[in-house]
């Protein structure tokens, strides 16, 4: 082989690694996007049934049980306009706490429960998760959007 | 008074990054000596002023002076002095005054220690910084004054962000950020290196060291900011792949990549233009994490500000300095020519190997980044990047790259022969594989991904070894003379040994934590016991003691080995009632072997606690390998040939290399 042809097949596999690379990292990622609903849209059916979301809103004054295992707690969390039951294992974060926003990562079981493997809540105690705020926001507006065409009825 | 003070040297600062950044540029430009050489004298008048400034706020912190917005913002009276004064960079304005306050420090020595160099490139290169600098105090003049009133004063102040309240505070964020704008100065470099025409060994050999120091700084940053994270959050993790996290590893990828595309400029005079588009991409980033950090894009601990007009000015900042930047490169860049030609197989192409294989991963970790940002930007849904992408796509860009990592220092400059090689390489093969498989085996559980890392940790620390062993035999000493030949070798070239070697105990730890952690959430009532592998946890109660400023529940878990005591761990909850904030502060018994991490979840009924317990395995291989890195790097840095002044030996070398090329 001679040299020229050597550094052409070297370029064809570097290309070729690169092109692999490619499409590795893309499927990656792809299959790794975590998408966010707030209680309302899965109120609608809108979320994957499923394969991992996220949720966010408030945690529903009230709603905090713990389960007789002492590990297991149920939550409800709600953007105003619905809410939705979540259940978690494991130490929930210093700063969860009813009635203050919260997001949590999870799927839903056979049951149709929605079962979080991850909670946040996040360091600061006023500090509102923005996509907990936007749903909050969203739903508030939704309200006041049926309350005027009620209104104008 | 103190205050005012302190405004008015900021604003004066800016007047002289004003006259050190503008005059100068024009005055090389016209030829105009006298108007250039003022670049000196107006750096150093800006960097006392600027000092003067963060003396002014670190004092009001010190006496409380809660008339002064930011301190009644950040800090509070019963806060232990030490935080009080660390408080300073506990917010946003306060942080931006430490990176203007940094990138005076870097300028000033840049002043004092760089003299040799062409006059017209000397003072281009510190008007690059005062332009940098001017930027970046408009920034805090107009938008984020840490100085201002607060009429009338508070009665006592809101206190630190209590996770905040650790030593690592004092130490992560100036550490980080001398790694950060250091950086600016190898864009300092590349910048006025492209002005002047001047991309030459020369020039790659002043810039490397400054390129070196602040990659140490970087490494120690962020290593400080994972231990902090592991033993602060009190969840036991190391590394997020949070965006602010990916923040500060992207310059540091692609500053890697740089220090080793500088080898090879300084060396063989190739790579020039690759080299000074690393050197503006690694400040870019560096830029880019402020950027993100600051403006309030993410949020997270880290991100203090959510004031649009500061995200749009930074915004528009960035698109100035990297945009310009990049422009002048196009114009450049292609007057710079390739330099010298090398073979498919040898140390240049494998090198250039590994910096591509660093810049890919930036990249990846870049597109995980940013890319919910832009869909957020483009209202098209919140999504979130999972960590399994990172870990995924990192480990399997890192792979072939940890892999050449071996073979690159055993290659030839400008043609190997890939035979010599294998055959230098065969033992730390063999011993590789046998690891690969041996260390999962007594860990008790071999899967692939442990068994690859393992194969990958042990083939840099065992080809590592080959070539320090293969450089004692080239200079053909006999064994009795053993020390002397060790002493002959440069200390850079230990410096990347110990690097390499840091690289290869860091994969190691990450592997094996990654493979063998164990978490368990119990509900302990007390003196019950949990056993997990050998160990017995026995929980004694938790008792209310009162800290300087918070009030804490403090457990008491007793771990017994084989019926003995080995230790005591006393995880605490704390309250802390000025922020009326909940902390989890972990207690960890850390060892070589492996790290028992207890924390204390919740009071439950009857006395009972929810507790967690981790095993982990080997983590704390993770830091010692990040500091066996920045050790490499200072090694290398004290090498003979950059001690100041050393004329002689800088000629010595370049005939050394002229006779070795």
């Amino acid at each position: 082989m001679k040299a020229r042809h050597k550094r052409l097949a070297i370029i064809a596999a570097g290309l070729a690694l690169i092109i692999v690379a490619t499409i590795l990292v893309t499927n990656a990622f792809r299959s790794n996007l975590v998408f966010f609903f707030s209680p309302t849209q899965v109120a609608n059916g809108e979320a994957p049934k499923s394969g991992n979301f996220r949720i966010g809103g408030l945690v529903e004054q009230g709603s905090l049980k713990r389960l007789p295992d002492g590990l297991r707690v149920q939550f409800k969390v709600t953007d105003t306009a619905k809410s939705m039951l979540v259940e978690y294992k494991g130490i929930l974060p210093d700063l969860f706490k009813e009635g203050k926003g919260v997001v949590a990562e999870g799927a839903f079981n056979q049951e149709g429960l929605f079962v979080a493997t991850q909670v946040l809540a996040k360091h600061d105690e006023n500090y509102m998760p923005p996509e907990a705020a936007e749903a909050l926001a969203k739903a508030q507006a939704n309200k006041t959007g049926t309350l005027s065409m009620e209104n104008s009825k | 008074m103190i205050p005012e003070i302190g405004q008015f040297s900021l604003i004066l600062a800016f007047c002289f990054a004003l006259i050190q950044g503008i005059f100068p540029l024009v005055g090389v430009w016209k030829g105009q000596y006298n108007l250039a050489n003022t670049v000196v004298p107006a750096a150093r008048a800006q960097f006392i002023f600027i000092i003067i400034a963060f003396l002014c706020l670190d004092y009001s912190f010190y006496v409380n002076d809660f008339s002064v917005l930011y301190v009644a913002s950040n800090s509070n009276s019963q806060l232990p002095v030490m935080y009080r004064l660390a408080a300073l960079w506990g917010g946003h304005e306060g942080s931006m005054l430490l990176w203007v306050t940094i990138l005076s420090v870097w300028t000033m020595a840049v002043t004092m220690f760089v003299k040799n160099l062409p006059e017209s490139f000397r003072i281009r290169l510190i008007a690059v910084m005062g332009l940098i600098s001017i930027g970046f105090l408009a920034f805090i003049l107009f938008t984020s004054n840490p100085f201002e009133r607060l009429i009338p004063a508070a009665m006592d102040g809101r206190d630190l962000n209590p996770l905040l309240q650790d030593p690592g505070m004092v130490f992560h964020p100036p550490v980080l950020y001398m790694g950060y704008v250091g950086f600016s100065v190898a864009f300092a470099f590349a910048i006025a290196a492209l002005m002047d025409g001047r991309l030459d060994i020369t020039w790659a050999r002043w810039t490397r060291p400054w390129t070196t120091v602040a990659w140490v700084f970087l490494t120690l940053g962020i290593a400080f900011g994972s231990k902090w994270a592991y033993y602060e959050l009190g969840w036991g993790g190391w590394w997020f792949w949070d965006a602010v996290e990916n923040a500060s590893f992207m310059p540091w990828l692609v500053g890697t990549a740089l220090i080793h595309s500088l080898a090879v400029t300084e060396k063989r005079d190739a790579f020039k233009v690759w080299t000074v588009l690393l050197s503006i991409c690694a400040f870019s980033l560096s830029l880019l994490g402020t950027f993100l950090v600051r403006s309030g894009v993410l949020t997270s601990v880290h991100a203090f500000a959510t004031d649009p007009s500061r995200g749009l000015f930074i915004l528009l900042f960035l698109v100035v300095v990297i945009g310009g930047a990049l422009l002048l490169f196009a114009l450049r860049a292609p007057n710079v020519g390739l330099g010298e030609r090398f073979g498919v197989v040898s140390r240049e192409s494998l090198l250039l190997a590994n910096n591509v294989v660093l810049a890919a991963a930036a990249g990846a970790v870049m597109l995980g980044t940013l890319y919910p940002l832009l869909m957020d930007a483009l209202g098209a849904g919140k999504i979130s990047v999972g960590p399994p992408y990172f870990d995924a796509v990192f480990v399997a860009i890192m792979v072939p790259g940890i892999f050449l990592l071996g073979l690159g220092p055993l290659a030839k400059w400008k043609k190997a022969s890939l035979p010599d090689i294998g055959v230098r390489i065969r033992v730390a093969a063999i011993v590789s594989l046998l690891s690969a498989v041996l260390i999962p085996f007594i860990m008790g559980k071999i899967t692939a991904m442990v068994a690859m890392g393992v194969f990958m940790g042990i083939w840099v620390i065992s080809t590592t070894w080959v070539l320090l062993l293969n450089r004692i035999k080239t200079r053909g000493l006999a064994a009795s003379h053993i020390l002397g030949t060790l002493k002959a070798i440069p200390l850079a070239f230990y410096g990347m040994l110990v690097a390499h070697l840091g690289v290869g105990v860091f994969i190691l730890g990450v592997t094996l934590v990654k493979g063998y952690e164990t978490e368990q959430d119990l509900r302990m009532e007390l003196h019950d016991t949990a056993t997990i592998q050998n160990l017995v946890f026995r929980f004694d109660g938790a008792t209310e003691i009162a800290g300087p400023n918070y009030i804490s529940s403090q457990g008491t878990v007793v771990v017994l080995q084989n019926g003995k005591e080995i230790t005591t761990l006393k995880p605490e909850k704390r309250y802390y009632p000025v922020q009326g904030s909940v902390m989890t502060e972990a207690d960890i018994k850390p060892g070589v072997i492996r790290d028992l991490y207890v924390s204390l979840g919740e009071q439950l009924e009857n006395g009972a606690w929810s507790v967690r317990i981790y095993i982990k395995p080997f983590v704390q291989w993770i830091w010692a390998g990040c500091i066996l890195m920045a050790i490499g790097g200072v090694l290398a840095l004290s090498d003979r040939r950059y001690r100041i002044g050393n004329k002689k030996v800088l000629a010595e070398t370049e005939d050394l290399q002229r006779v070795v090329a």
